[in-house]
């Protein structure tokens, strides 16, 4: 198997069980307080470095590029409440203008 | 976003689910789209790509393990780091729970349609969910990500370099919208993990291989562990 398919099989059942499990199998008792604000944090941690690392690095080297540009750009889009395609844009253009001109 | 009546009017149907969903069920087209073209241009093969989409139905987790291939990274990082962005739908899950009917089988075929716009869409207030407002709005939702996705993978072959169109800080943009959506604006502590989870990535970006940084900054969520 590919390393695509196998990650198409393996995410993808995982994800299956994940969203029945509550519905499904729990019927709905609560999960432990503790592991409930863990689990609420998990997101903003890692889309918050996911957005560093495909900005910051190249590789194993950290860089500010174009893309630094772009994603600042974003930034303020997003804090004059544009919407999400808007902000998209936003960050593409500004990217491709800052390169183009390098 | 719309929300639904709470003077205890008539009780939601399918298609007003459907109806309020669809101005972000455009949006879901698009980002779909911007999937079908990250994948294409990772290497991931078309069928993989829409087959991706129909099963795991989670944006967020899709980006981060096609990037995480695009960047020649492992395999096992690619699958973790999806599966932990998705491990938020345990407590998801849970919360819409006591809104589904039916038997086991019934109801996991239609959990896999609470997604976090058709679950914010179906919150009625008091932390109670309509299940018709979830079925309705997440097949809408279904039909914009698995169709946008065939149509971005379909493109991606004559679309050339995605850097010479930014499309390498299109999908940063993207996450960092999703990001924006979690609080990190009113709440403190989802701000601390957000940034904590920045910084342990970045750090190990020099000294290990590509996702490992990114599937590492999970441990920020651990700062939930006290109160």
């Amino acid at each position: 198997m590919s390393a695509a398919w196998l990650v198409v099989v393996c995410v993808g059942a995982a994800t299956v069980a994940i969203k029945a499990a509550g519905p499904a199998l729990l019927g709905g008792r609560p999960l432990p307080p503790r592991l409930e604000r863990i689990t609420a944090l998990l997101a903003p941690a890692l889309l918050a470095a996911f957005v560093g690392v495909a900005v910051l690095s190249s590789g194993r080297r950290l860089v500010a590029d174009a893309r630094l540009a772009g994603v600042a750009a974003a930034l303020v889009a997003l804090r004059l409440r544009a919407p999400v395609l808007v902000v998209i844009a936003v960050a593409a253009a500004t990217t491709a203008v800052v390169r183009a001109l390098a | 976003m719309s929300r639904p009546p709470r003077d205890g009017g008539q009780a939601p149907t399918l298609a007003d689910g459907a109806r309020r969903i669809a101005p972000i069920g455009i949006a879901a087209a698009g980002f779909g789209i911007s999937f079908g073209i990250l994948a294409g241009s990772a290497g991931m093969p078309l069928p993989a790509t829409v087959v991706m989409s129909a099963t795991t139905f989670a944006g967020s987790a899709q980006f981060a393990a096609a990037s995480v291939l695009a960047d020649a990274g492992p395999v096992a990082v690619a699958i973790v780091t999806a599966v932990l962005l998705n491990l938020r739908y345990l407590p998801i899950g849970l919360s819409a729970a006591p809104a589904f009917e039916g038997g086991a089988l019934r109801r996991l075929v239609e959990a896999q349609l609470v997604v976090d716009e058709s679950w914010a869409l179906a919150h009625v207030g008091g932390g109670r969910y309509d299940r018709r407002l979830i079925i309705g709005g997440g097949l809408v939702l279904y039909a914009a990500w698995v169709g946008g996705t065939a149509v971005g993978a379909l493109g991606a072959g004559w679309l050339g370099d995605p850097g010479r169109l930014g499309l390498d800080a299109a999908f940063p943009a993207l996450f960092l919208a999703l990001l924006w959506g979690q609080g990190i604006g009113r709440d403190r502590r989802a701000l601390a993990a957000a940034l904590l989870g920045l910084g342990l990535a970045l750090a190990l970006v020099p000294f290990t291989p590509p996702g490992v940084p990114l599937a590492a900054a999970a441990l920020a969520s651990l700062i939930g562990w006290r109160r």
